[in-house]
């Protein structure tokens, strides 16, 4: 009781001006927006390399044809960890990160709205991967059912570890959905006075949609873990026919999840590159209001296009055309966004600087990933890409060209400001030229092989992929080393090794978060500024 | 957004319960995974102390850190902007609870209207019928399973009928509560509350007895996918009447204590909205489960 009373005392002690507490106390009880941003963006990047890790496992696999280096129970947990890992662990909580770091100081608010709670939504991850990592060492190995954990894979098949999977994403959730609320009431209810809605930075708007659509889903696939456990466990049978219920609606409950899980995972994305292309380009974002609209749209048709992942499994002609038409119509409202970006740059001041590098390499790339949803959206075709390495294609193009290039534009155009020193120019190049390179080497061949019938998620294929898949392995390796200078670059940036930088940092750069000093203080926007 | 000054926006410059809760909810994941096994598989294990663990330690964690809100509160340290945000936040949070109840509402809309037919030959399943279920006969409620399983229907009349006048008038009177907290008549507020707390203790005793008697006559947790629906939407809206009942009695005893004025009272507020959408989801599933 007495420790309750002292907090309260410290709690109660509102003096904003004193900096960080010291040691790890710091990160363990902070409130602050920017310390819990960088939390995240650590975690996320450990994450990445952690899930990396997992990737090469599979790529060392399929080198060659053939069983050499895991068995197959095992290939199997790996690509399962791998895709929970990066889905949830690296790329949700890096745009979370992000999140945190940039939402207040742009749109000039004191801190996000619910600082405690941010502090445990943050917290909570850790715990939940370590359940997730612990799994695989319990008796019968780890979850091995794939991460979109498919009936009956994961309640008939699946081994003791399923329980500590259930509960762990049910974790995953929760953090979700209360970084969601706090980023979502941060932008109702903190902007500064004169921010209205159409003046808020793209950032802030694709946030706001994401932050809507985790509210919505998040507990849905809370509702659907739950039914596994309880169909695994104790009897029930909602995902099977016996019972009177069927495995696919475990498809229909999940991808009603899932789809919208794509979008959550890009629309931050688009945020990012509508930031960083009018920056270098030195020109305003290209159709402010258009862009806004097509989020949103993006948003709406994501809660109606979910059974385009379920072509194969028998539904009504019917239902299997609206999904396919529902589905293209999504590529209006993105082709909106690549049109703008291109036209942002039409005639620009343009100068390429390492976030501007990997922002049109994400705007080519992510386009290559765009048009293969396009073709996988076409019923049926669908038919003979489903489940080949054609669709590992496509949603490693849209995830790490897409998403993941763009948390890396992100981190290496606001890290001077939050340094205060200019990264290393050499090492980001490097960085740059070689992901660059071997994302390309490891995924684009993977639409040729998929097209010609190699399976995904097998441990072994036919002789005739072995070239295609020796260069993907190559190109795989490549590009997870590439990660690590990455990182060398990061713990020189966040040791402050590097020249000082100015408050704009890069001179076409515009927004609140450019007019405060470099580094960011500790705390900002005490006192809100005026908008004009 | 015409403020004439700022109020400042309360921050506060950290805080240990978060951790504490991460803590608490890591012991509360490991241990109901372990004791799902555990007790499932009859096997021995510390799964079920380590979940009572986390359970004691979560309790904990929401008591200081609501007891440090309410001193801050009390103490006047939050702003307007600042009660903006916790309404918000709570609207939010119980928007995603309608949600996960979506979820279980989805799951028996499918096995209703698609997955039932279809084992009984509707649409162009014929031959799933003729071979893999023969004789299966689609009807709903769902009383024998294609595995041959057999259980019986739960009537709307008589308990269910029952628990949702009680619900519904607990609305009607935690609404009163909440115009007497607003009209500063203390009394009415005591009293209206204190019979809300009253109503939903009755729900959840005559719940747990038609669970008894669901039991009895041969509805179980695993007779197939009606009792399913059945057990896992009526047992979440419990627990969430169960969460309910505990903020309202806690309210009842910060109201004791002349806790709230007309115009602050967010922690009242937010409860009455969870006690209304409860009712609501009650009103639901008593339509959808009972009736249909």
């Amino acid at each position: 009781m007495s420790s309750a009373t002292e907090t309260l005392k410290h709690d109660a002690h509102d003096d904003h001006h004193h900096g960080p507490a010291k040691g790890i106390k710091r990160w363990l009880l902070t409130t602050n927006h920017k310390d819990i941003g960088t939390l995240y963006l650590w975690f996320s990047f450990i994450m990445f390399l952690t899930g990396g890790a997992m990737a090469m496992v599979i790529r060392a696999e399929l080198f060659q044809p053939g069983l050499q280096i895991v068995d197959p129970q095992f290939f199997n947990q790996m690509t399962t960890v791998h895709g929970l890992i990066m889905v949830f662990g690296a790329v949700m909580p890096a745009f979370t990160g992000l999140a945190n770091w940039l939402i207040p100081m742009m749109i000039g608010a004191p801190d996000m709205a619910l600082p405690r709670m941010n502090n445990w939504s943050f917290w909570i991850l850790p715990f939940a991967f370590l359940i997730l990592l612990s799994s695989l060492f319990v008796e019968g190995g780890g979850p091995a059912f794939g991460w979109t954990f498919y009936a009956p894979l994961s309640t008939t098949y699946s081994g003791d570890s399923t329980a500590l999977f259930v509960f762990s994403v049910h974790i995953m959730g929760i953090s979700s959905i209360m970084g969601a609320i706090n980023v979502i009431v941060t932008i109702w209810n903190m902007r500064a006075p004169g921010m209205t809605w159409m003046k808020m930075p793209m950032f802030v708007w694709t946030w706001l949609i994401t932050a809507f659509l985790l509210i919505a889903v998040m507990p849905v696939l809370a509702g659907v873990v739950t039914m596994v456990l309880t169909d695994k466990y104790f009897g029930t049978s909602f995902f099977n026919a016996a019972g009177g219920g069927d495995p696919v609606m475990f498809q229909h409950i999940f991808w009603f999840f899932g789809h919208p899980e794509v979008y959550i995972m890009i629309l931050p994305a688009f945020g990012i590159i509508s930031h960083i292309i009018p920056t270098f380009a030195r020109k305003p974002l290209f159709g402010y209001a258009s862009m806004v609209y097509a989020t949103a749209s993006i948003a709406l048709l994501s809660f109606i296009v979910w059974a385009h992942h379920m072509f194969t499994t028998g539904m009504p002609v019917a239902a299997e055309m609206f999904f396919m038409f529902a589905t293209m119509l999504i590529s209006v409202p993105t082709g909106v966004k690549v049109f703008n970006w291109v036209a942002t740059m039409w005639r620009g001041a343009m100068t390429f600087e390492i976030p501007m590098l990997f922002a049109i390499a994400f705007v080519i790339l992510f386009t290559i990933g765009g048009l293969s949803g396009l073709m996988l959206a076409i019923t049926p075709v669908d038919f003979q890409y489903h489940d080949t390495y054609f669709v590992v294609a496509h949603f490693h193009y849209v995830l790490v060209t897409g998403a993941v290039f763009s948390i890396m534009a992100a981190a290496y155009y606001w890290l001077p400001k939050w340094t205060g020193v200019m990264f290393d120019i050499t090492l980001a190049k490097w960085h740059f030229w070689a992901s660059l390179i071997s994302v390309n080497v490891l995924f684009f061949p993977m639409h040729f092989v998929g097209l010609a019938g190699m399976p995904r998620r097998i441990p072994d294929y036919a002789l005739q992929f072995a070239d295609f898949n020796k260069w993907i392995s190559i190109g795989g390796f490549a590009f997870g080393l590439s990660q690590l200078i990455f990182l060398a670059l990061l713990i020189k940036a966040c040791r402050k090794q590097g020249e000082p930088v100015s408050d704009q940092v890069w001179d076409g750069a515009e927004g609140l978060e450019w007019e405060i000093p470099s580094p960011a203080p500790y705390h900002t926007f005490d006192t809100p500024p005026v908008v004009k | 957004m015409a403020q004439q000054e700022y109020q400042k926006y309360y921050v506060p410059e950290s805080s240990p319960w978060p951790i504490v809760g991460a803590v608490a909810l890591f012991l509360i994941a490991v241990g109901a995974a372990n004791f799902t096994v555990e007790m499932t598989k009859g096997k021995e294990g510390f799964g079920g102390w380590i979940l009572f663990a986390g359970i004691a330690m979560l309790i904990f964690m929401v008591t200081g850190w609501f007891r440090n809100q309410i001193h801050e509160s009390m103490s006047g340290l939050y702003s307007d902007q600042l009660g903006r945000s916790y309404r918000q936040g709570m609207a939010w949070f119980i928007f995603s609870e309608i949600m996960f109840f979506a979820a279980f509402f989805g799951a028996l809309f499918y096995a209703r209207t698609i997955a039932i037919p279809w084992l009984g030959g509707a649409s162009n399943n014929a031959m799933t019928n003729e071979v893999l279920w023969p004789g299966f006969e689609a009807v709903w409620p769902l009383l024998q399973t294609p595995g041959g399983i057999e259980s019986t229907q739960m009537g709307w009349f008589g308990l269910p009928l029952i628990n949702t006048l009680l619900l519904l008038t607990s609305s009607v009177t935690c609404h009163y509560a909440h115009v007497g907290l607003e009209q500063n008549k203390r009394k009415q507020l005591s009293v209206m509350l204190a019979l809300t707390i009253f109503l939903g203790c009755i729900f959840l005793g005559l719940q747990a007895y038609e669970y008894i008697h669901a039991y009895d006559i041969g509805l179980t947790l695993d007779s197939g996918v009606y009792g399913n629906t059945f057990y896992l939407l009526t047992g979440f809206h419990g627990l969430h009447v169960t969460l309910g009942t505990v903020i309202l009695i806690v309210l009842y005893f910060r109201v004791q204590k002349g806790h709230f004025t007309p115009d602050n009272h967010f922690a009242f507020q937010a409860g009455s909205w969870y006690w209304h959408f409860v009712d609501v989801v009650w009103v639901m599933l008593f339509f959808l489960v009972y009736i249909l």
